[in-house]
């Protein structure tokens, strides 16, 4: 290579941002407000943690680390193939990769697979009833957890190095509910409990090693990785990643611009985005969420039990102005419709704008103002239950507003973030409606439509009673399962048929759906190689600092 | 005389709030206005500006003219307007909590003192339980409980919304303070030679109560009333910004203090406002307090006389 040349190429190197160039080692210092409770990675249900688990832990399959669209592919883990399914659907036979060890030096075996299944129920994992309820000995696992075998549903051979799992039904999605960090495999004598602060050893590149969820929580190497799959559990570029709790947003966002932290975990404060933007604009990574911010409304109860009652909400509703509350028209979508923009099954569709058709323009009050009169719901009470995380308490002042603008007499109760969920999907309570935001847990329709409106997940009294609405109706119902059903022999075929029962349960308004988020994540000046996947979010593993 | 006028004046601007949002600023305070504009200098502006990056939207700032004088929130709302109807809101409460409080602590505390005994000995105890709760941690576990559902005793029903629940939480919190020293003040009164000379002359011991007891402690009370009033207002707005007061889009200077939380590196003026307006009224209140002590206690006039 001639001299100049080299000079030249040199310069350029130089000019490079010292994050820009790939770099082994040094510890990722991570920031949050606060930390997100257990870190057993059977019971946690927060993205906080997922992204966490996602680097400390296996499953049989998982979804690709990497970026884009491909990061919603499932590849195999620590089975070596993704099997195809047998007996129409309803066995799935993996086979174990041979070799790989725990963090506590121990080999994993498919005992430790059928165990980790059986351990779902006893340590009552939260979709347990769920996800995991096709599995055949799963009705007896939810009645008498303690003694659960899944007898005939997890089928370990560890001479042939396998595990069979027999599902009562087919099921579309037994691959992505597989994938997902719950079903990451733990030693066979792991507690039958929720470990709480207590690591577990998993077979990921990294380890857990100390957890105090008031100060932080540590992270190193697991030195008994050795890499199979770098799309399934890449190595990892850093050493030691440092997850710091207790710090205030405001604060969160100063110190990673200082470089004190490289990755603040909370939705930025929407009085920094502007001076974030402008002046550290290469550290900001905007990226598509699947996820809608939405106004469940109790369908059950006064006034929203009528019909015209939630058609007014909805055309009220400045989708434009919620989407200024997040944070502008780079951060958010006005969305009408319960799937979000660029999901499976999704075709665009907003009746509830004052030129319906596809896309929302602007709020129809005079429309809104007649359905009102229609369902002689004026001058009802009503109170918006939202949390005090981020921008919901002004999401709910501002519902509350655009209620009273309508003729309801709206007040706003601002609960901790803490208590909120759990207190608008319990019927006892007599919520008529709030704010609340919903992702995806993986990239499927009926992670919406079904989880959010079935009427399977609606359980009076429950503080589990995902269905926030209350909406039970057996023809939707019936479209649902119909979906679900065609899912598994044919995909397109099931969007498409998806695409219609979202159009039915936005027609019927459940909900008033306001805005997609994007996610925006602020990252230090030494952090480089950013990758976003779909469902991890940032991945840990992927990224260098200097 | 000073603090007097001070806080006459506060008392007077909220009381204008109404006269001020319709007919001065033009703006309702409790509506979201998050796509309005206003006309400046002959220019329309956008109340909610949108960065030119696209990120973020900040609201606009103190104009010092009519119309959002110290600018707006995180809704769009006019935080002048919401300062005076603000101040309307939290002196309100102050006052009835403080009312609330000096009845119960009188009541109770003179039923205490002047009764003796088992009464005594079970009011008293009550009174040192309250006592020995953190207030603010009694006040927080009271109103999460109210706001949640409200209150539902027999035919008294209260809605969660309802400014009788900070209220009632704040007066009765504080009961035990005052109660304590009348209670104290009474029993030293029921032993004074002129309560035993009623009773030798066989006068009733309700009519010794209300004619010798009540207008003793009346100074008392009195001087409480101002002290009282600024630990109430406190009060409330340290709980309206933990979400457990006052509930939006009502507005007390503890709320817009929350609504300013959000705004603090980009319009202070949101937090900053309702906190100098607290400050200056305990300020003044706390003179008033003394104030009166002093005109009411003798011994003070004998320290000023010296």
């Amino acid at each position: 290579m001639p001299f100049p040349l080299r000079r030249t190429l040199l310069a350029c190197l130089l000019a490079l941002p010292a994050s820009a160039q790939p770099h082994q080692g040094g510890t990722l210092k991570l920031v949050a407000a606060s930390a997100a409770g257990t870190i057993d990675p059977q019971v946690n249900y927060t993205e906080q943690y997922a992204q966490i688990f996602a680097i400390s832990y296996d499953g049989l399959v998982t979804f690709a680390k990497t970026s884009g669209p491909a990061s919603d592919d499932i590849v195999p883990d620590l089975a070596t193939t993704i099997p195809t399914p047998r007996d129409g659907g309803k066995t799935y036979v993996f086979t174990l990769r041979k070799g790989i060890k725990f963090a506590n030096g121990a080999t994993v075996t498919p005992d430790d697979v059928a165990a980790s299944m059986t351990r779902l129920f006893k340590v009552d994992n939260p979709n347990a009833g769920s996800w995991y309820a096709d599995f055949v000995g799963a009705a007896a696992c939810l009645a008498t957890p303690a003694t659960c075998t899944l007898a005939g549903g997890v089928i370990a051979d560890d001479k042939a190095g396998t595990i069979t799992f027999h599902l009562t039904h087919p099921n579309a999605e037994f691959l992505d509910q597989l994938a997902f960090p719950f079903a990451g495999i733990l030693p066979a004598d792991a507690p039958a409990k929720d470990v709480g602060t207590i690591p577990i050893p998993g077979t990921g590149a990294y380890q857990i090693v100390s957890y105090d969820p008031q100060k932080n929580l540590i992270v190193k190497r697991n030195p008994y990785f050795r890499q199979w799959s770098a799309i399934a559990q890449p190595a990892g570029h850093v050493d030691e990643i440092d997850y710091t709790f207790g710090v205030t947003d405001e604060n969160e966002i100063t110190a990673v611009e200082n470089n004190q932290y490289d990755y603040e975990f909370d939705p930025p404060p929407a009085d920094r985005l502007a001076e974030m933007s402008m002046r550290y604009a290469g550290q900001i990574h905007v990226e598509p969420l699947f996820a809608i911010y939405y106004a469940p409304m109790n369908v059950n109860i006064p006034p929203f039990n009528n019909k015209d009652a939630r058609l007014a909400v909805n055309f009220a509703l400045d989708r434009a102005a919620a989407v200024n509350i997040f944070g502008g028209r780079n951060l958010a979508v006005p969305n009408c419709q319960v799937l979000p923009p660029g999901f499976p099954g999704y075709q665009p569709y907003c009746p509830y704008t004052l030129n319906p058709g596809t896309k929302w323009s602007a709020p129809d009050l005079a429309k809104a103002k007649a359905l009102m009169a229609a369902s002689g719901q004026t001058g009802q009470r009503v109170t918006v239950i939202a949390d005090d995380y981020g921008v919901d308490p002004a999401l709910g002042t501002y519902l509350a507003s655009v209620l009273n603008s309508i003729g309801f007499v709206a007040t706003t109760h601002i609960l901790s973030a803490n208590i909120q969920f759990t207190y608008i999907q319990n019927t006892n309570n007599k919520v008529q409606i709030s704010v609340t935001p919903w992702f995806d847990d993986y990239p499927a329709a009926s992670d919406f439509l079904n989880v959010l409106l079935s009427c399977s997940s609606f359980h009076p009294g429950s503080d589990s009673s995902i269905n926030i609405a209350g909406y039970c109706n057996k023809t939707y119902d019936a479209a649902v399962a119909a979906a679900l059903q065609r899912a598994i022999t044919d995909p397109a075929a099931a969007n498409a048929a998806w695409a219609k029962i979202d159009r039915m349960a936005t027609d019927a308004a459940p909900w008033a759906t306001m805005f997609t988020p994007r996610n925006l994540d602020f990252v230090s000046r030494r952090l480089g190689n950013y990758t976003y996947s779909n469902q991890y979010h940032l991945l840990y593993d992927q990224v260098w600092v200097q | 005389m000073a603090a007097a006028a001070l806080l006459a004046a506060i008392v007077l601007a909220c009381l204008l709030a109404p006269l001020y949002a319709a007919d001065i600023a033009g703006t309702d305070p409790f509506a979201s206005n998050l796509d309005g504009t206003i006309t400046l200098a002959g220019q329309p502006v956008e109340i909610m500006q949108s960065a030119a990056t696209g990120f973020g939207v900040t609201p606009i700032g103190p104009t010092w003219h009519a119309q959002y004088f110290l600018g707006a929130d995180d809704q769009g709302r006019d935080v002048a307007a919401r300062l005076l109807y603000g101040g309307r809101t939290s002196l309100l409460i102050a006052a009835g909590a403080t009312l609330i409080c000096l009845s119960g602590a009188a009541l109770v505390g003179v039923i205490a003192g002047f009764a003796g005994g088992i009464v005594d000995t079970i009011l008293a105890r009550a009174l040192d339980i309250l006592w020995a709760f953190p207030v603010y941690l009694l006040a927080i576990s009271l109103s999460a409980v109210l706001i949640s559902h409200g209150l539902q005793l027999g035919p008294v029903s209260i809605n969660a919304d309802s400014l009788l629940i900070p209220i009632a939480i704040i007066g009765i919190v504080y009961i035990p303070y005052v109660a304590r020293p009348i209670r104290g003040q009474v029993i030293g009164l029921a032993q004074s030679d002129f309560v035993l000379a009623a009773r030798c002359l066989g006068i009733p011991r309700p009519r010794i109560l209300l004619r010798d007891i009540l207008p003793n402690i009346a100074t008392t009370l009195i001087v409480f009333a101002p002290l009282m009033l600024a630990l109430n207002m406190l009060t409330e707005a340290a709980l309206s910004f933990l979400t457990i007061g006052v509930q939006p889009p009502a507005a007390s200077w503890g709320t817009i203090i929350l609504d300013g939380e959000g705004l603090l590196y980009t319009r202070p003026m949101v937090a900053i406002a309702p906190g100098i307006a607290i400050a200056l009224t305990v300020v003044a209140l706390n003179f008033l307090g003394d104030g009166i002590r002093e005109a009411f206690d003798p011994r003070a006039k004998l320290r000023i006389n010296k």
